[in-house]
């Protein structure tokens, strides 16, 4: 049971991880320019990850021997006309390198033009805008009588957060399942207990009992997770807190900034905000009963995975492909999803029972019933409901032919003659 | 009185027809061995006896009512062939959630489980995990968890297998002693000289189909050939003797096998022997083993059970 808690922590691990590979991953490259117009060595900057060399002595035979990874050749540009520059070298630079470097040459051209047609710098042009950012928009959910501040920003992660720990829940406790039943299988103890209580029952007393560790273990995290909270904000000093209440009552009369106020103090009330936009009691509810139906659902069918395999992890792998397939499917629908959670895409994925505690759990954080309409978390939840009736029983069914053959591992289709024949 | 009647019961599988209409009676304390050889569908008949598998024809009646496996399994206690536990689990434990199971209180399975640990001196056992167990002491364990709620019927499927002598004895003993107090015995086997010490009944199963009934004494005289061993004080030098009564098919030592004639009865061995002067030193019926009885019976059976279709 330790390893669910530390499998959280790995993936965490391993995301850090790969972020910090891919930071290490770019090295510096030091670009040879012939310009034959003049003015890009004013606008091209050197910088971590590309130096351009202006020296006037280098030419495309020599640029390699003088330390250039590349040789940029600029012919005079013309207005109004489309001209070809080119780079040559013996080391290629990555894609992100090259559409970098293009990317930069346009910016040149295009600051030049500017400068050229108007006397406006980059510079001062970058200084205007910072000056012009003086107003916000601040969304609120239209319920009727009382508006209710949103935020995007909150939903999405609460969205993304809800539906990826679905997913990764139904993947350590369905497995968790499937581990269980075959361990009963190869351990021979199946044909003893069965001997005691029915076939389904050892079933469901299996999955109800790794569900409920499940449930537990949840119920630990958010009470972790509250308490730490609590401590950070007790945490706070108390001057600080009272710059809050004064942001809190500046923003209520539509000011961005109260008087007075630290950016600390600012940051604590977008932070606070942003716990406090979201419906927590509704969206822990609904976790709770997608994690519950979600979980019945799946490990149902692993329960049955498990229970037609022998010892053989390859084959219970191969048979699990069917019931992972669906499971990661739906994990993109609901990134896809997350970007317009009322779309028709959302609203059917998050219907039907493969794909719903997922998708649905992506899209809630954005409002009920704003985003979400009361029918369709309804429908979504008596779909479900249904979905993992069906579904234990099917399993329950091949469980009970399952559990007590050995020998060659069974075909789809003596599965489905198990479950819907016998 | 019968604790359980079979009759016509049939399970067909898709590639077999497992066991074939097989009717029994089983009476109240008896030991019953039933035989047969590998996949004769001895495992099948016992899963419905247990209530794992439902008959697909057929009528169980256990203690003289139709069999509900949801009440009547707590009154059987069953040891499979391929048996298991939890391999992680501390043994007390477990034999004490096995007993829960068949519907014990937790203190009064927990006081039985104390109670057979002292007498199989497995006492020091009850904090170690099975995975720490030696065969023989995981078999001991499993027999304890079979027969520790006292039930009516106790099936044991090859109950010996792994076991040295002096723990054969101890089950053995144990099997006396509960058949002694009530309980009936199911005994699943393939060693015959066992079944011949401890069964008093068995039926033979092949193919699915029972090919022998009867009680162990009743089954060796059906099956027996008229073959008598007679000693005489000079065996060796006496010719072979001509006689209308019986013919020699043998010599062991000072004695010679012989086998009756139709028509003719032991007495008429002794009379020829006497009339001829020979001293007679010892004269015993020849009964076959069970053994050749099981391999006369089946013999020509093929090793495997061949695949037949079931549409019957």
């Amino acid at each position: 049971m330790i390893s669910t808690f530390l499998l959280p922590l790995a993936i965490i691990l391993f995301i850090s991880v790969s972020v910090w590979i891919s930071l290490q991953g770019k090295s510096q490259h030091r670009i040879a320019v012939i310009d034959a117009n003049g003015f890009f060595k004013d606008y091209l900057k050197s910088d971590s990850s590309i130096i351009f060399n202006f020296s006037s002595d280098l030419d495309t035979l020599n640029y390699a021997e003088k330390g250039n990874t590349a040789v940029l050749i600029i012919p005079q540009l013309q207005e109004g006309q489309l001209t070809i520059y080119r780079l040559k070298y013996k080391k290629q630079l990555a894609l992100e390198g090259t559409s970098d470097l293009e990317g930069r040459i346009d910016n040149a051209i295009l600051d030049h033009m500017i400068y050229q047609k108007t006397s406006v710098s980059r510079a001062k042009l970058d200084s205007i805008r910072r000056g012009g950012k003086i107003a916000t928009l601040r969304s609120y959910e239209d319920q009727g009588k009382i508006a209710k501040a949103s935020n995007q920003g909150a939903s999405t992660a609460i969205g993304y957060i809800c539906g990826t720990l679905i997913y990764m829940l139904t993947f350590i406790y369905g497995a968790a399942v499937m581990r269980g039943v075959m361990e009963e299988k190869t351990n021979r103890i199946a044909e003893v207990i069965v001997s005691s209580v029915k076939p389904f029952q050892l079933m469901m007393g299996k999955i109800l009992g790794i569900g409920a560790v499940g449930l537990t273990q949840f119920l630990l995290w958010v009470v972790l997770l509250v308490s730490l909270a609590l401590l950070a904000q007790g945490l706070i000093p108390h001057n600080i807190m009272m710059e809050v209440a004064r942001q809190q009552q500046a923003n209520a009369m539509g000011m961005s900034t109260g008087p007075g106020v630290s950016a600390a103090a600012q940051k604590v009330v977008e932070f606070t905000g942003f716990l406090n936009t979201p419906n927590w009691g509704l969206i822990l509810f609904c976790f709770v009963f997608y994690f519950l139906g979600g979980y019945l659902f799946y490990s149902a069918l692993f329960a049955a995975i498990g229970s037609a395999v022998n010892e053989d992890v390859q084959e219970a792998q191969s048979l699990m492909l069917p019931v992972t397939m669906p499971v990661i499917f739906s994990f993109f629908i609901m990134t896809v999803v997350m970007r317009d959670p009322g779309g028709q895409l959302g609203v059917w994925a998050s219907i039907i029972p493969f794909s719903s505690p997922i998708v649905m759990m992506g899209r809630i954080p954005f409002g009920v019933p704003g985003t979400v309409p009361w029918w369709q978390l309804g429908l979504s939840m008596l779909l479900l409901i249904a979905g993992f009736v069906f579904t234990v029983w099917m399993a329950g069914k091949i469980y009970r032919t399952g559990i007590l053959m050995y020998g060659k591992k069974p075909t789809w289709r003596t599965m489905w003659k198990w479950a819907f024949k016998a | 009185m019968d604790i359980l009647q079979v009759s016509h019961l049939k399970k067909y599988f898709s590639t077999q027809r497992a066991v074939d209409s097989i009717s029994f009676n089983l009476s109240k304390g008896s030991i019953f061995g039933l035989l047969g050889p590998n996949g004769a569908g001895k495992t099948t008949l016992i899963r419905m006896i247990t209530g794992i598998f439902y008959p697909d024809e057929g009528e169980i009646l256990f203690e003289g009512r139709p069999f509900a496996p949801k009440n009547d399994i707590t009154f059987i206690g069953y040891m499979p062939e391929e048996r298991g536990l939890y391999k992680k689990m501390k043994i007390g434990e477990q034999a004490v959630y096995l007993a829960q199971l068949k519907g014990l209180s937790k203190q009064e399975a927990t006081r039985k489980v104390k109670e057979w640990f002292i007498k199989f001196e497995m006492q020091s056992w009850w904090n170690k995990k099975v995975e720490d167990l030696s065969k023989g002491m995981g078999q001991k364990l499993q027999f304890v968890t079979t027969v520790l709620h006292e039930p009516k019927l106790i099936i044991l499927d090859e109950p010996f297998s792994g076991l040295d002598p002096v723990n054969s004895n101890l089950i053995k003993d144990e099997i006396y002693s509960l058949a002694r107090k009530g309980s009936t015995i199911i005994f699943s086997t393939h060693r015959m000289e066992q079944v011949e010490e401890i069964c008093d009944h068995i039926i033979l199963v092949n193919k699915g189909q029972k090919i022998l009934d009867g009680s162990v004494a009743g089954v060796k005289q059906q099956f027996k050939e008229n073959l008598f061993s007679i000693g005489l004080e000079q065996a060796n030098n006496t010719p072979p003797a001509i006689a209308k009564a019986f013919e020699v098919v043998g010599t062991k030592e000072d004695s010679l096998i012989v086998k009756i004639r139709d028509g003719y009865r032991s007495n008429d061995v002794l009379s020829h022997f006497i009339n001829e002067g020979q001293n007679i030193t010892s004269f015993t019926e020849i009964l076959p083993s069970l053994n050749d009885i099981f391999i006369r019976l089946v013999e020509g059976t093929p090793l495997a059970r061949q695949f037949q279709p079931t549409t019957a």
